[in-house]
């Protein structure tokens, strides 16, 4: 469903970033991306929704080159994948339940559904009690969940989490990652970028280890080790 | 359908939570178009000024009683020949001088019995003639006038306006108005800059906003109807506060107007010219905050 083919990536002048990756995430697939802050986990995962281009190889997704999509043919994929991303995105001037209701609203639902599956899901993320609350008046862990509902909210076939649980106590990180699980155990893939050793290695599911912009190990059945 | 109807509400909720945004753009807009107004306004003033003195009877000539109509004709004729420029010359026969007169003095008594008192018809045929403010022109009629030619006819001419007096009102009015276009093309051009920078520092705010639209997947559109109509908005409401305040302007300096200018009323001008000015308001607000978001959020749609 996602292959990345040879791709390099140099920021210039000459920041090597990532170099001559190549792996293959199948459909259904949980994998775990794991390495030290600055192994290029970010980057990689920007590739996959066309927010970097590699500087050499290729990124598909379901046999399209990412970088060569355009407009709205670029929109469609991003649409077909649920980001969860490191620095939230969230958007600023919407309320809890406009940011969720935003991505249905895009896909052209009517209200009557994101008025009935909005608040299902923010329900599931335990933010029932801040729907109009905007963002900058939620704590860190909150607007984190907040990303975790959007990113769910129109059911997409691939979730790509980028530390979802870098700002959550381990209650709520559990309760993050058992709902990654979830939506896995119904078909979905599920990307995850991470540095918290204990999540990856209670998963047991498959782990990719970056070092240096390499990729170091990749075993189904991984292991946090660096 | 349901998208624009998004896009409204969208819009509609984003100009409400940004009201001191809103109320800034909305500022600058107004500024402009009361601007463009005033150009049109003081156009109209200084073409109504314009048109009074071009239109002025300025050389009068009167013949004598016995004059035979073909001859008043004929200098008629030799006038246009020499001065083919002339705007205009009347022929009034002593009978319509008269008729003229107790027209205009309809309601004066004093003045038709005077008539009576001096018995038949006092006035003389003549030639009004208007020259349009063509000094060469004027020069070459009143040198005709003047000449021996028709001598034996002309029983007097009559300058209305002194020749320097028309100069010096061409010569001002044709400074005012190469002055004023200057100066608002200056002010334009200002305000239009001012316009854009304010729109673009709305949207620059919004920056984030739209990457992260873009993100998500949100498609070009989608993300940029919301600000486009809310351009529209800002735009509709300035427009609407310029009209209120061109209004209380017009009110307020109409007296003072026809003061310096008489016979000319700024209120008439403007309530017979509504319709435009509207249109103009109208295209400067909306077309101004429309096209302005367009090419600011363009620029931010890269992602
Ligand atoms: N736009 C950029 N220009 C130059 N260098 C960049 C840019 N973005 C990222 N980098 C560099 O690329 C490297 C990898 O960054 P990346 O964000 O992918 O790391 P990461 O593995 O996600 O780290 P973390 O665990 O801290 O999130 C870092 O050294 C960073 O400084
Ligand atoms: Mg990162």
């Amino acid at each position: 469903m996602i292959k990345f083919q040879n791709v390099t990536k140099i920021y210039p002048p000459s920041t090597t970033v990532l170099q001559e990756i190549s792996f293959e995430v199948k459909d259904g697939e949980f994998i775990s991306i794991v390495g030290k802050s600055g192994a290029g986990k970010t980057t990689l995962i920007r590739m996959i929704l066309g927010l970097e281009t590699p500087t050499s190889g290729e990124v598909f997704f379901r046999g399209q080159n990412i970088s060569s999509l355009e407009g709205d043919y670029l929109q469609d994929v991003r649409k077909k994948i649920g980001g969860i991303h490191q620095d939230y995105r969230l958007l600023l001037n919407k309320t809890v339940f406009e940011n969720v209701a935003y991505i249905l609203e895009v896909e052209g639902l009517d209200d009557i559904e994101i008025n009935s599956q909005v608040p299902k899901v923010l329900e599931a993320v335990g933010l029932s009690d801040k729907l109009n609350n905007f963002p900058e008046q939620l704590s860190g862990g909150e607007q984190q969940r907040l990303a975790v509902a959007r990113a769910i909210i129109n059911h997409p076939d691939v979730i790509i989490a980028d530390e979802p649980t870098g700002n959550l106590d381990p209650y709520n990180s559990y309760e993050v990652i058992s709902l990654l699980e979830k939506i896995n155990k119904v078909g979905k893939t599920v990307i995850l970028a991470t540095h918290d050793k204990e999540i990856v290695n209670k998963l047991g599911k498959r782990v990719i280890t970056l070092e240096e912009g390499r990729i170091i190990r990749d075993e189904s059945k991984g292991r946090f080790l660096i | 359908m349901i998208n624009l109807k998004r896009a409204f509400s969208f819009a509609l909720t984003d100009f409400y939570r940004n009201k001191g945004i809103s109320v800034s753009a909305i500022f600058v807009l107004t500024l402009t178009s009361l601007l463009v107004t005033g150009l049109f306004l003081t156009h109209g003033v200084s073409s109504y000024l314009i048109d009074t003195i071009q239109n002025k009877i300025d050389i009068t000539a009167y013949f004598k009683e016995s004059t035979s109509e073909q001859d008043i004709l004929s200098v008629k004729d030799e006038i246009l020949a020499n001065a083919p420029n002339t705007k205009s010359i009347d022929y009034v026969s002593k009978e319509d001088a008269l008729s003229d007169f107790l027209q205009r003095h309809k309601e004066s008594e004093v003045f038709s019995k005077a008539l009576i008192e001096v018995g038949g018809n006092p006035f003389l045929p003549s030639l009004n003639i208007v020259t349009g403010g063509n000094t060469t022109q004027y020069e070459k009629i009143a040198e005709i006038l003047e000449g021996q030619q028709f001598e034996d006819i002309i029983e007097k001419v009559d300058f209305s306006e002194k020749k320097a007096t028309i100069d010096t009102i061409f010569s001002i009015t044709r400074s005012v108005n190469i002055v004023g276009l200057l100066l608002g093309l200056v002010f334009v051009f200002i305000a239009i800059s001012i316009v854009f920078n304010t729109i673009k520092l709305i949207i620059n705010t919004a920056k984030e906003e739209i990457n992260t639209m873009k993100i998500v997947g949100a498609s070009n559109w989608f993300i940029k109807a919301p600000f486009v109509i809310e351009g529209g908005i800002f735009g509709l409401i300035a427009s609407l506060v310029c009209l209120l305040l061109t209004v209380i302007a017009v009110l307020a300096l109409t007296r003072f107007i026809s003061v310096i200018l008489p016979g000319f009323s700024l209120v008439s001008y403007f309530f017979s010219n509504l319709f435009l000015i509207l249109l103009i308001q109208i295209a400067v607000g909306v077309g101004v905050g429309v096209v302005s978001s367009i090419i600011v959020v363009n620029r931010h749609l890269k992602v």
